[in-house]
Parts: C-alpha cells; structure tokens; sequence
C-alpha cells in the first residue's frame, strides 16, 4: 500500500498494513546499504533538523546517517546547545526551526506527547525519536523488521520483553506494533517496573522468569534506567542481576533457535550476561544495522517518497 | 430607577426554604421582601421570569483570583465577571496567591481590591502556614480578624501529621473550618494525572488514587481526634468517598465537595495530551466518577464547587508535563452539573441548587445561599433548557484554560443579581 502519512508520531495509530509498508521499503534500503555505493538522491536538496532535546548517541547517530544515505542535508541540535536552556518553549523552537525553510524535523524529547504536539504546531514532517516514556516508533519499526527477518511471521509466536517496561518507550512501541503483527507477547520483571495495568494493552504481565522465558521465540531486553529510577523502584543492581537478569541458565529455557534483542545501551552483566550479549543468538548488532535501513525508509515516506519509485533505484 | 423590583412568573426554587413553586419575588433597597405596597410595585422595577427558575445567588466556595501577583492569569473583578456569568453571587478564593495570603495585609488588600472592583460578593481565605510551606503555623487568629472565612493551603497539603493536627486544635478555637486540599507529596512526585490504564498507554507519570485517599484518613483522624471541621476540597476518587461515608456514619466534623469536571470527564479525556484536560487532582476513572455522583446523592459529598484556576493560553500550550495544573470552571459550573446530575444522572434540579447554595454557604458560615426574607437580594435566573456553545469570545475570565471549547452545554444564566441590582444579564456584565 502506498504511504500516506505526514507525520511518524507512534506505533499506536499505525494499521499493520501501514507498519509492513515501512518495513517493505526498509529492506529495500537495506539492499542499497550492502552495495559498494551507498548513496541515493532520493532527499537531495531536503534539510533535515534533528532536534534532539534529550540525550541519545544510537538514536542519533542512525538518523544522521540514514539522512545522509537519503542525500539530504542534515543538521543536529542538541539540548544543552539550544535555546531550550534558555527556556524557549518547543513552540518557539520549532517555528524558528521552520522559518529557517527545514523540510522535516525528527525530535528527541523526554515529554510524552511532544512529538504529537509539535505536529500539531507545524506544517513540516515530524518524526517521533522516542517522546519520553510514551513511544520510540522507529525502534520498534526496526525491531520487527529483525524480528520478521529471523522468524519469518510473527504469528502466533511468544516474544517476551524483560525489563523495566514501565518507564519504557521501546517496550510501549514493541507491544502496540508485535501485537499487531500478531505475536503473544510478555512483559516481564519486577513488579515495580512492570505493574499489572499492562495487561490493559493486550500483554501478559509475569514476574516469575521460568514462566516469562520458557519456549520463548524471542526475548527482548531494556535496559535499567538507573538515571530514571528513584531509588524506590528496585533494592540494587545486583539484586536485580540476580533476580531479572539474562545468563546462559535462562537463556536456556527459550526455544533453541530463539533470539536476543537489545536496543541499547547495554549494561553488560546487568541485565544481560557479557558473553550472551556477544552470543550467535544475539542479533543486537543486527538490530542497529536495519536501524539505519528503518530510518532511510521512515524518512524517505514521510517526505512523500513512494515505494514503486524505489523498485527501481535511480543509481 | 426605583429601589424596588420584582421578579414574575418564575419557578422559585429556595432549597433551604423546600420552597418551589411559581410566582413573584420582591426586592426592597436591595434585600428580599415578602411582599411590596401598592405605590411601589407601581414603580418597581419589573423582570418577567416566566419558563425560568428563580433561585438563590450561586455560592462557590472555591476558586482561584490569582491577585495579588498573578494578574496575567486572572484578577478579583474578572474573576468576579466570571462568577457572575456563572451564576455565582458569592465566592471564596483561595490563598494561593503571590505573596500566599498568609498575613492580615493581604487578607486586607484583597478586600479592598474586591469592594473596589468585583462585582460579586468576595470571601478571602487565609493560609495554613507561613507561605503555603507547610511547617509552621500562619498567623491564623490574625487571619480571621482581617476577614478570612476559612485557612486552606489549597495547591500544597500539609505533609507533616503534628502540624496539622496542631493547626485543627488552634483554629478550632476561632470556630474557623480547615479546607484541605488532599495530596500525598512522596506518593505523586512528578505525577501528571491518575494512575491507571491510560497514564500507561500514554507513558505519562502515574498519580494513584490513594495519595488522594490516605489524606482524607489523615484528616478524618484528625478531625475526630480534634473535633475541628475539615472540609476535604475538590474529592476525586471512588477511595475518598468511602471514607466521607464511613466518618460520617461516626458523626465526624468533615464535608467534601466534588467538582464539575470531577463529576463529568474522566482521565480518557487525557489521550490526545490536551493540557486543558490537565488538573490537580487528576481525572479519574468511570467508576471514580460513578462514585461521586452517588456521595453526591447520598450525602456522604456535600456540596459543589468549581476549583476555578485560571492559566494563559501560553502556559497551557505546552508539552504536558510543562503545562500547569487547573481549568476554568465559574462560568460553565451550572450548566456541566446540570448536564451530568439533572439531565443524566436524574438528579432533582432542587439538590443541585442545594448543593450550589445554602449548603455551601452554611460550610463557612456565609451569610448567603437562601431567599429568606431580610437577606441581600442575591438571585439568580437560570434557563435549565437553554443550550449554549462554549466559546472563547463570549468568556469573561482573564484566561481560556477550559476543557469545554466548542461544545453545547444544556443550562444557561440568564441573569445575576447581587444586592437587589443586576450585574450579568443577556451576557453581558453590567458594572
């Protein structure tokens, strides 16, 4: 199906057809990333703003090259180099932004909402980068993208995510968009980070790991926000490494050819054990190189590029 | 203009008298009558009530003036425009002002900026304690010399057990009701509205409904163990009123109230992040508001009341989490309670205006609320049947923080008279 959409703000109003129309056009990026050029004019002459007002390296990183593959300008601004400490309001911002003739604007923001807020405020494409612990669209975009690559449908298959789900904008992403691919999924981990109320969005919520990894097709971990959580949420790291986190005797409860999946940053020896990270099941370095592929293609769409043009690649 | 007037053919209705019937009502130099003599009802002033309901001026107990230090957001006469397009013939604003009304001089500003330019009649409260800071004790008798008819630290909850218990005993002896604004500060931190299926859905930060429910305990303990009136403000949750019952049940001296807004949107309304939808405490859940609406009924909530907050459209447009806490609510109250109690919950109009009148007005000891003979002639005349749209153009409030925009409302003021003359009519604030 064609691609209609302005504005990529979450998962949750997406249709599946919708979410297989990116993932469509991701592989075929993917393809052009493995050639010997990477390049396609497909947004030469287009500037791109990152508008990055909270910390991010990957996030950043893998929309500033998927922009530079596309051949687009791009520049990014981050928090502490911006007005915003000067306390300019996101409106002003953006509209500043705006008048300086930017084509598209991808925000980073630690407000939930405020990516659908600034849509609303201006004309000019707005990609969700993860809006506080609301939603982080190409995340999970790129997750299923992996997901479908190893496991071919989703159907029917039990994936689990593990971790702190309740200040989790990848976790909310992962379960609107594996749900609607149709996959069992399970929030797992501390009562604390994974309150029952989940359950509200068509998860099962366990807190005991046999029951949340066994036969399993996938696993899928978040890493502890230690900067988020106040002290009140778990006793200690260690408790949780102990209680929660992945080693090889776990690991060995899911299916045998199941995958590991981390969207980084990873905190080896927390919430994973150091060498499953670098383990043959973990496909966590997969999962950054279709982020590039995602993002090309979440871009390329949202500025009204059509995926029949890119069957055949101008180069 | 004659001192004298009558108002015709209306549908009187004066709960506190059980009074509802047709007929006239008679104002004399600026106070109900019984009746009038032949030379005057020649020259009195006429208004002709027919379809309409005649009824005691509304009394709000709770609203935000803003002034002094926060003009931008509203000021004591636009926020008394606001009320008298409401209805409303007396309120009561809260202290939370810049300075917090927490010394006599700021009580004693406020009156006087209310007799120069509000044109309803204006009741001050004073604080708890010294700055809204909850650690030490305002100068309460003080307070209620200047003219405070109640001490609240509305916004911000007194934390600390040993001084509110301290503050019921001492204001006890001024005959003096505690308002409290019910809030466990550990329990709602960065907290933006009520913890439950929808503040996961959208990723905002949860605030449960027993951060609410524990303070009412709190209070009612205290109250018991005091014998201090305390009113619980602006009650939420379906928790809460099971404990009004329960106290209630045992005679202790608490009241509560439930807003407007309480009794008709629930945290749903929160899905599109509209900041107009953002308040303290939050919207709750279907069954929260199911369960005011029967405290309402049975008792157990005693009255209505606005919470009244206005904010600019500036800081409103916000990100969520940046936007301030409080809506509008004087000039849409009547017409949402209406909407919510009368016409869906099949509420008698009579304990609506109950609960907008008299009853309020007794929880301060207000001198207000009834038709009696002898009172200030402060009537209002409302049209149940009118619909209306609510439009930011036709708003007398300082401010356009209101979550109503754009739709019909079922339940109209038609005209507000304070001391016998009248100060809104047709739409408009007559000064």
């Amino acid at each position: 199906m064609e691609w209609t959409r302005k504005d990529l703000i979450g998962i949750e109003p997406l249709s599946r057809d919708e979410l297989e129309t990116i993932i469509h056009t991701a592989s075929g990026f993917k393809r052009i990333l493995d050639r010997s050029v990477k390049k396609v004019p497909a947004l030469r002459g287009k500037t791109i703003v990152n508008l990055f007002l909270e910390p991010s390296t990957r996030t950043k990183l893998a929309f500033e090259m998927a922009a530079t593959r596309l051949s687009a300008d791009v520049i990014t601004v981050n928090a502490d180099a911006s007005s915003f400490v000067k306390g300019e309001t996101l409106r002003d911002t953006a509209q500043n932004i705006c008048a300086l003739n930017a084509d598209m604007i991808v925000l980073r923001h630690s407000a939930p909402g405020a990516a659908k807020y600034l849509s609303e405020i201006i004309d000019v494409p707005v990609i969700n980068a993860g809006d506080g612990s609301h939603e982080h669209p190409t995340q999970a975009l790129l997750d299923a993208f992996t997901l479908l690559e190893h496991l071919g449908s989703l159907e029917g298959k039990k994936i689990t995510i593990l971790g702190d789900i309740l200040f989790s904008r990848v976790a909310r992403s992962n379960i609107f968009s594996l749900t609607k691919f149709g996959a069992n999924v399970t929030v797992a981990g501390p009562a604390t980070l994974v309150p029952k109320t989940f359950e509200s969005m068509g998860v099962t919520v366990v807190h005991d790991l046999r029951t949340a990894l066994d036969d399993a097709d996938a696993v899928m971990l978040l890493r502890i926000q230690h900067e988020r959580q106040s002290s009140t949420h778990f006793p200690s790291l260690g408790e949780y490494t102990s209680m929660f986190g992945l080693n090889k005797l776990r690991a060995s409860w899911l299916k045998p050819n199941a995958i590991i999946m981390h969207p980084g940053p990873i905190n080896r020896g927390v919430e994973i054990d150091s060498d499953l990270a670098d383990s043959k099941q973990s496909v966590i370095l997969e999962q950054v190189t279709n982020g590039i592929a995602t993002r090309m293609a979440v871009l390329y769409l949202c500025s009204g590029g059509s995926i029949s043009a890119l069957e055949t690649p101008a180069e | 203009m004659s001192n004298s007037r009558i108002i015709t053919n209306g549908r009187i209705i004066d709960p506190k008298n059980a009074r509802d019937e047709e007929g006239d009502l008679f104002i004399k130099e600026g106070k109900i009558v019984e009746t009038l003599s032949k030379d005057e009802l020649k020259q009195a002033e006429k208004t002709d009530a027919k379809g309409l309901v005649v009824c005691p001026g509304l009394v709000d107990i709770h609203v935000h003036l803003r002034e002094p230090g926060q003009t931008h957001k509203e000021t004591i006469e636009t926020g008394s425009w606001a009320a008298a397009a409401g209805g409303f013939t007396t309120i009561v604003c809260m202290p939370n002002t810049n300075p917090p009304a927490d010394t006599a001089g700021t009580i004693q500003y406020i009156l006087d900026a209310a007799k120069r330019a509000a044109v309803v009649n204006v009741y001050p409260t004073g604080c708890i304690t010294v700055g809204r800071l909850g650690d030490k004790l305002a100068p309460i008798g003080s307070l209620k010399r200047a003219g405070v008819v109640a001490i609240t630290d509305d916004g911000d909850c007194v934390q600390n057990n040993e001084i509110m218990r301290r503050a019921l005993e001492y204001a006890k002896m001024f005959d003096l009701p505690i308002m409290d604004h019910c809030q466990d500060m550990a329990l709602t931190r960065d907290a933006v509205m009520n913890e439950g299926e929808w503040s996961i859905r959208l990723g905002l930060q949860g605030w449960p409904a027993a951060a609410e429910d524990i303070i009412v305990a709190r209070n009612v303990l205290l109250s018991e163990m005091t014998g201090a009136h305390v009113h619980m403000q602006h009650i939420s949750s379906a928790g809460s009123v099971d404990i009004m019952r329960r106290a209630k049940q045992r005679n202790v001296n608490v009241t509560a109230e439930a807003t407007p807004h309480h009794l008709a949107l629930t945290d749903e309304s929160i899905k599109d992040y509209n900041t107009n939808f953002k308040m303290n405490p939050p919207l709750r859940t279907e069954a929260d508001r199911q369960a005011l609406i029967e405290g309402l009924k049975d008792g157990t909530l005693n009255i209505v009341a606005t919470d009244h907050a206005p904010h600019t459209n500036y800081e409103k447009d916000k990100e969520f989490d940046y936007a301030p806490f409080g809506i509008l609510g004087s000039e849409t109250c009547f017409a949402v309670s209406h909407q919510v109690l009368c016409e869906e919950a099949g509420i008698p109009l009579n304990d609506l205006i109950a609960w907008l009148t008299y009853k309020p007005a007794e929880l301060l000891n207000l001198p207000a609320g009834t038709l009696n003979a002898g009172v200030a002639a402060d009537v209002t005349i409302l049209d149940p049947k009118a619909t209306w749209q609510v439009n930011q153009n036709t708003i007398f409030s300082k401010s356009q923080n209101s979550p109503w925009w754009g739709q019909e409302l079922k339940g109209k003021t038609v005209s507000t008279i304070v001391g016998g003359k009248t100060v809104f009519q047709n739409g408009q604030i007559i000064t």
